[in-house]
C-alpha cells in the first residue's frame, strides 16, 4: 500500500512488534522475571550454594510434581474454577499405581489405572459443578476430604514401599538424568508445560476455556459448548494429578497415605504467582510453571541464606504478595 | 425444498411459572426483512433464543428449509446459517477481537487446533471491510478496549463473517451514537441487497417501520398480528396499534 488512511497514522499498528509481544506477554514475563531476580538474589546472598549446579538438580527433582499439577489448574481457574481436591486425587491415583505395582503387575499398568482413577474423579468433580450446581470451591474441597478419607480407611496408615521399581525401564525413563544430570522427569514435565501451553493458546478446548471463563453466556450464546468445557477442565486435572501422584511414587520408592497433601498451598500459590488471576478468562500456563518454581526455589534459598526453617513461611508469604503486587500492574481486575 | 428459511410450529417455552413463549408459529422467507415488536416481557427475546439455539423449547416444532431439526442448540442453529446479534453482544471483552470473531466456530486444522494465523487474517480484513477505524484496527486488541459502538461492530461483523442466511439483530440501535444508528442501518440494506434475510427487534417502533417490510407483534408470549408493512399506514398508526394491543389483548387491522 502506498498511502496510509489518515487516521492510521495515530494507531496502534505503529507499536513496535516486541513491545507489543511484551504487552500481550506481560503477565508470563512478569512471573519470568520475578524468578530471575529471586534467582540473583539467591545467588548474591548465597554464592558457594546457588552457583553450584546440584542445587537447582535438588530442586528439580520434586518440582516436576507440582508443574504435573499446576498447569490444568491454570485452565481450571481460567474457566471460572477452583479445584482443591487435586492433592486427595494426587493420593487416589497414585495408590492406584502402588498397589498394582506392590502386587506384582507391570508399571505401565499401573499408570495406566493412575490416569483412569484421575480421569474418573475428574469427571465426578465436574458432575457436581456443572450438572449438580455446586460451588466448585466448596465441592472440591469436599472432595479432598472424602477421598483422603477413603485413602486412610482403606490402608489404615500403611504405606507401601516399591523397591522393586529400581532398574526397570519405566522408572529409568521416567526419573533417571542421562542428559546433562537433569533429571528426566524435570523433562517430561517440561514436556507437558509446552503440550499445556499449545492446547491453552492455540486449540479449541484452550480457547473455549477462555471463552467460557471470561463470559460462560456470551460462549453459550455464541455455541460453545459451556458444561462440556467446564467438566473437561476437571477431568484434564485429574489427569495432571494422577501424572504428579506416579511421578512422586517413582521419586520416593513409597507411596504414603498422605502423598499429595502437602501440594495443595504450594501449587496453588505458585498459580496466582506465575500471574493467572482469580477472576476467569485469563491466565498463563508457563507462568503457572515458572510460579511453582518460585516457590520450590523459597525454601532451598531461605535455608540455603543461613536462616533456619521457621523463615520459610514467611518469605512464602512475603514473596506471594510482593509478586501479586507485580502483576497488579497487568491490569487491574475485570470483577 | 421448502419456501422457509426457518420455520416454527407451536413453539412453547415457560421458565417455572412463567410463559414465555405460548404456541408461537412463524416463517421466515428468503430475503424478508421482518421487524418483531412487542412490549417489555413479550417473549422477544426467550423467541430470538429458541430460533438461534440458545433455549430449547419446551414443546413444538422446529424446520430448516423444509427439515424437522432434533436435537436443536446455538451450533446447530450457526451451521445452519442464522448468526445472532445479540443485545448483550454475546462478546467476552478480555479476548481479542479475533477470538471473539471466531468464537464457537473457530478455523480448524488437525486434531482441533486452531489456524490462529488465518483468523487474525481474515479478522483484519474483515475489521477494515467494516471500516474500523486505526484506535481499533489490531484484530489481537481485547474487546474491553472498545466503546459501545465499535463493539456492536464486531458482533455485526461477526454475523457477517460467515455468510448467514438469517440474521437475527436484537435491540441493535440501543445505547448507541446517531451515527452509530446509521451504521446499522446501512448494514441492514447491505444484508438486504445480498437477499439475505433479517430479524430485527426494536423498542424503538420508528426504527423498526423504517427497516423491515413484515411486523410480528408479540404480547404475553404469543403472537398478536402479523401484517406485511402495505397493510400499516405509518409508525404511528403501529405504535396506536400496540397500545390497544397492551390494553385488549389482540388487535385488529384497520385498513
Amino acid at each position: 500500500m502506498s498511502t496510509q488512511p489518515v487516521d492510521q497514522r495515530v494507531g496502534r499498528d505503529e507499536v513496535h512488534p516486541l513491545i507489543k509481544w511484551m504487552r500481550n506477554n506481560r503477565r508470563v514475563l512478569t512471573s519470568a522475571g520475578f524468578l530471575f531476580l529471586m534467582l540473583i538474589a539467591f545467588v548474591i546472598a548465597s554464592p558457594d550454594v546457588f552457583t553450584q549446579f546440584r542445587t537447582y538438580r535438588s530442586v528439580m527433582i520434586a518440582l516436576p510434581v507440582s508443574i504435573f499439577v499446576v498447569i490444568p489448574l491454570v485452565f481450571v481457574v481460567t474457566a471460572g474454577e477452583i479445584d482443591l481436591s487435586f492433592p486427595a486425587v494426587v493420593g487416589m491415583a497414585s495408590y492406584g499405581f502402588a498397589a498394582i505395582v506392590d502386587a506384582g503387575g507391570n508399571p505401565l499398568l499401573g499408570i495406566f489405572a493412575a490416569l483412569a482413577i484421575g480421569v474418573v474423579l475428574g469427571y465426578l468433580n465436574g458432575i457436581l459443578v456443572v450438572h449438580i450446581g455446586l460451588s466448585a470451591l466448596v465441592a472440591t474441597l469436599g472432595m479432598n476430604f472424602l477421598l483422603r478419607g477413603l485413602i486412610n480407611i482403606t490402608v489404615e496408615g500403611f504405606s507401601i514401599a516399591m523397591p522393586e521399581l529400581r532398574g526397570t525401564l519405566v522408572h529409568s525413563l521416567m526419573t533417571d538424568d542421562p542428559i546433562l544430570g537433569i533429571p528426566n522427569q524435570m523433562l517430561w514435565a517440561t514436556a507437558f508445560a509446552i503440550l499445556g501451553l499449545f492446547l491453552y493458546n492455540y486449540h479449541r478446548f484452550g480457547i473455549h476455556v477462555h471463552c467460557v471463563g471470561d463470559h460462560p453466556g456470551s460462549a453459550a450464546e455464541m455455541g460453545v459448548n459451556v458444561a462440556r468445557t467446564r467438566i473437561m477442565v476437571f477431568v484434564f486435572t485429574g489427569i495432571g494429578a494422577a501424572l504428579a501422584g506416579v511421578f512422586s511414587v517413582m521419586i520416593n520408592f513409597v507411596w504414603w497415605p498422605t502423598t499429595g497433601d502437602g501440594l495443595l498451598l504450594p501449587v496453588l500459590a505458585g498459580l496466582f504467582v506465575g500471574g493467572t488471576p482469580t477472576w476467569g478468562g485469563i491466565g498463563t500456563v508457563l507462568g503457572g510453571a515458572f510460579g511453582v518454581t518460585i516457590v520450590s526455589f523459597i525454601e532451598t534459598g531461605v535455608i540455603a541464606a543461613g536462616l533456619t526453617g521457621f523463615f520459610t513461611q514467611f518469605f512464602y508469604g512475603l514473596i506471594i504478595i510482593v509478586s501479586l503486587i507485580g502483576q497488579r500492574f497487568n491490569g487491574a481486575r475485570v470483577r | 425444498m421448502s419456501d422457509y428459511i426457518i420455520e416454527l410450529k407451536n413453539i412453547t417455552k415457560s421458565f417455572g411459572n412463567v410463559n414465555a413463549v405460548e404456541g408461537v408459529s412463524l416463517q421466515i422467507k428468503p430475503g424478508e426483512v421482518v421487524g418483531l415488536i412487542g412490549d417489555n416481557g413479550a417473549g422477544k427475546s426467550t423467541l430470538i433464543k429458541i430460533l438461534s439455539g440458545v433455549h430449547p423449547p419446551d414443546k413444538g416444532e422446529i424446520f430448516v428449509r423444509g427439515e424437522k431439526v432434533s436435537h436443536w442448540n446455538a451450533a446447530r442453529s450457526r451451521l445452519s446459517g442464522i448468526e445472532t446479534v445479540y443485545q448483550d453482544r454475546a462478546l467476552v471483552i478480555q479476548q481479542s477481537i479475533t477470538r471473539n470473531i471466531f468464537m464457537g466456530r473457530e478455523i480448524q486444522r488437525r486434531f482441533g487446533f486452531v489456524d490462529t494465523k488465518k483468523q487474525r487474517q481474515e479478522a483484519n480484513r474483515l475489521m477494515r471491510d467494516i471500516g474500523f477505524t486505526s484506535k481499533v484496527f489490531d484484530p489481537d486488541s481485547p474487546v474491553a478496549t472498545l466503546s459501545g459502538g465499535e463493539r456492536q461492530g464486531v458482533a455485526i461483523a461477526r454475523a457477517l463473517y460467515f455468510d448467514a442466511e438469517l440474521i437475527i439483530l436484537d435491540e441493535p440501535t440501543t445505547a448507541l451514537s446517531l451515527t452509530e444508528t446509521r451504521k446499522v442501518f446501512s448494514f441492514i440494506e447491505n444484508v438486504r441487497a445480498r437477499g439475505k434475510s433479517i430479524i430485527f427487534i426494536g423498542h424503538n417502533i420508528y426504527h423498526v417501520y423504517d427497516v423491515a417490510e413484515r411486523f410480528i407483534v408479540l404480547d404475553r408470549g404469543k403472537i398478536v398480528l402479523t401484517s406485511d408493512k402495505t397493510e400499516v399506514s405509518s409508525a404511528e398508526y403501529l405504535i396506536e396499534t400496540m397500545h390497544d394491543i397492551a390494553e385488549t389483548g389482540h388487535a385488529e387491522i384497520h385498513a
